[in-house]
């Protein structure tokens, strides 16, 4: 399969944006060459402000552009993209109804030997208190360039979690995508995979092979965006499968799996299962290692759609 | 300047102070302290400085206002009703719910504010970013800024202050309002913020200190600022917290406090006879 890196996918995409429209300008907070994005500052140098190491400064200075009328893009760690600025991005950028585009990097494991100082776990869970933000998270670099472009012509704020390495994939070339509508990669009827974000997604989908040989058939759902999450479907695949597991690289608090189970909860009790870091913090390691260490992987994913179809057999046995 | 202008200048901020005590008065509580502190330097940069059209607030090449200490939108609402941003019924309306005049100022309410604020620190950052909007699309119109001196506790104050001087915003003229309190005490005694000049300067901006009640000298300061080649300004503003208003003026407890209605307009009847005002402090 072919492996590209995402973040250099995400440059390359704000400079086609930028080259269209003079609105694009981008923000760094000392992390340019984490982004990737110092080929946008040697094309669009008028167009790139790096503030030095002051994220709230950078989404603050960020909102002054968009109130300017520009189309401002912020990246920094994610961790600090959520937690050292959430007030800044809270009031001077959602509260103004500005335009401000977001961007964390280095969600979850992904942070790997920068440790859980830097491993946002809650993010995208902070970032879905706000009202109206739309907060998504590509999983290949078909869906990341798609879903940039989404962003910038979405009139109001949003908040991308960005995964900057190398990934494989998923998705064909010219595959449309929505921001607020989930994609499914793979029709099933036993139980459904709702993922989201690059380790979840391809997990997810290596999981529902792992199954088809015990012959369960899995659904495997790309739920990109989080907020707003697609109810429509979530709903669609609770009433096909009747079992649904949420799979991410984050919190199982206020994440995908919160936002699927108050959809579930209020419209269609189904039983599911939240898979994620449940209630602890980041720690060091490779991402491999911490994939195993929090479950992220293909294998623990099908032994608990196992588990769960196990218990949807059960209840369903019951009521016979 | 001339001395008539000057006349005309302090009659206007007696009006608008009176406007600003009286709608405070009439809801019966508010920030009254650091909205009487900036009556003069409101006054004079939307009578003689600001580019603005009240027909059309959001008109592309203009000046624009960022007030970092949010809740000092009282005094502006003032100064924007009088220009005829809107009806000076709305002043009546402030705080009440689905009033366009909120406490903290936004941007999205109330025409003629340019942008939202509240939480202490953020107006910086703003501004810059519209100072730089403005350099990128060749608008030669001047960003102001009014932060508060409580306010410059605030960390974010020192990274705008940074970035705004490295980004070399000649057109970013800010005001200190230094009224010398903050909501728990005097300034000095909470969290001291001297020596202002020093810092300012250090930070790499144009520094001025002035009295922030007097016309003349605050429109030297403005006009020396204006003709700023590379470095940002920072006007630092000697106030008094209330001023003017006999209950709040050199009141410690004057940030955020009730006035009941009858007190105001007595508050505002005493600014037209100055001894009596000055007896009753």
């Amino acid at each position: 399969m072919n492996q590209l890196e995402m973040r250099a996918i995400y440059a390359q995409t704000l400079m086609e944006l930028a080259a269209q429209d003079s609105r694009i300008v981008l923000l760094e907070a000392d992390l340019m060459k984490a982004s990737g994005t110092t080929v946008f500052r040697d094309r669009f140098p008028e167009r790139t402000f790096n503030v030095g190491v002051a994220e709230a400064n950078m989404v603050g200075v960020a909102a002054g552009l968009s109130a300017g009328g520009k189309i401002p893009f912020a990246n920094t760690f994610g961790c600090f993209a959520s937690r050292r600025t959430y007030d800044q991005f809270f009031i001077s950028a959602n509260y103004a109804r500005l335009n401000v585009k977001l961007v964390g990097t280095d969600p979850g494991v992904s942070a790997a030997y920068n440790g859980g100082t830097h491993m946002p776990f809650e993010d995208a869970g902070i970032m879905r208190n706000i009202p109206k933000l739309v907060v998504f998270e590509p999983c290949d670099p078909v869906s990341l360039k798609a879903l940039v472009i989404q962003s910038a012509r979405h009139q109001g704020c949003t908040y991308m979690r960005l995964h900057r390495k190398a990934i494989e994939t998923i998705y064909p070339e010219n595959e449309t995508f929505e921001l607020g509508k989930g994609k499914v990669l793979n029709d099933g009827n036993d139980v459904t995979l709702i993922a989201v974000g690059a380790i979840a997604v391809a997990e997810a989908l290596k999981a529902a092979e792992i199954l088809i040989k015990d012959g369960i058939s899995a659904a495997v759902i790309d739920m990109h965006t989080i907020k707003p999450i697609d109810t429509e479907l979530v709903l669609q695949y609770a009433k096909k499968t009747g079992a649904i597991l949420t799979c991410e690289n984050h919190q199982v608090i206020n994440g995908l799996g919160s936002a699927v189970a108050e959809t579930l909860s209020e419209d269609y009790p189904t039983l599911m299962k939240r898979l994620g870091v449940d209630d602890e913090f980041g720690e060091v390691g490779t991402q491999e290692y911490l994939q195993e260490r929090f479950g992220m992987t293909a294998k623990n994913y099908a032994a608990c759609a196992r588990e769960l179809l196990k218990k949807k057999n059960n209840i369903q046995k019951k009521s016979k | 300047m001339e001395i008539e202008e000057v006349k005309q200048l302090q009659a206007k901020a007696k009006e608008i102070r009176k406007m600003t005590i009286d709608a405070i008065g009439y809801l019966g509580v508010g920030h009254i302290g650091g909205a009487l502190s900036v009556v003069e330097i409101l006054t004079l940069l939307y009578e003689k400085h600001m580019d603005v059209s009240p027909e059309n607030p959001r008109k592309k090449h203009r000046d624009k206002l960022v007030i970092s200490k949010g809740h000092a939108g009282p005094a502006l609402y003032s100064i924007l009703a009088d220009k005829g941003f809107f009806p000076k019924e709305w002043l009546h309306t402030l705080n009440a719910g689905g009033t366009n005049l909120p406490s903290h100022c936004d941007m999205n309410r109330t025409p003629g504010i340019d942008m939202s604020t509240g939480s202490l620190g953020q107006g910086i950052s703003a501004a810059i970013g519209i100072a730089l909007a403005n350099r990128l699309d060749g608008i030669d119109k001047k960003v102001y800024l009014i932060i508060g001196d409580g306010e410059s506790n605030e960390g974010q104050i020192w990274e705008g202050a940074m970035a705004a001087a490295h980004f070399r915003l000649n057109n970013m003229i800010a005001f200190t309002d230094y009224n010398k309190m903050q909501i728990d005490g005097y300034v000095h005694e909470i969290m001291n913020v001297e020596d202002l000049n020093a810092k300012w300067n250090a930070f790499g901006w144009f520094v001025q200190r002035v009295n922030g009640h007097d016309f003349q000298d605050m429109n030297m300061a403005i006009e020396r600022a204006q003709k700023e080649l590379y470095r940002p300004s920072m006007i630092i503003l000697d106030t008094i917290k209330g001023k003017g208003a006999f209950f709040a003026e050199r009141n410690l407890a004057n940030h955020n406090m009730n006035v009941n209605y009858e007190t105001a307009q007595e508050a505002c009847r005493l600014l037209d006879t100055p001894d009596a005002l000055e007896k009753s402090l």
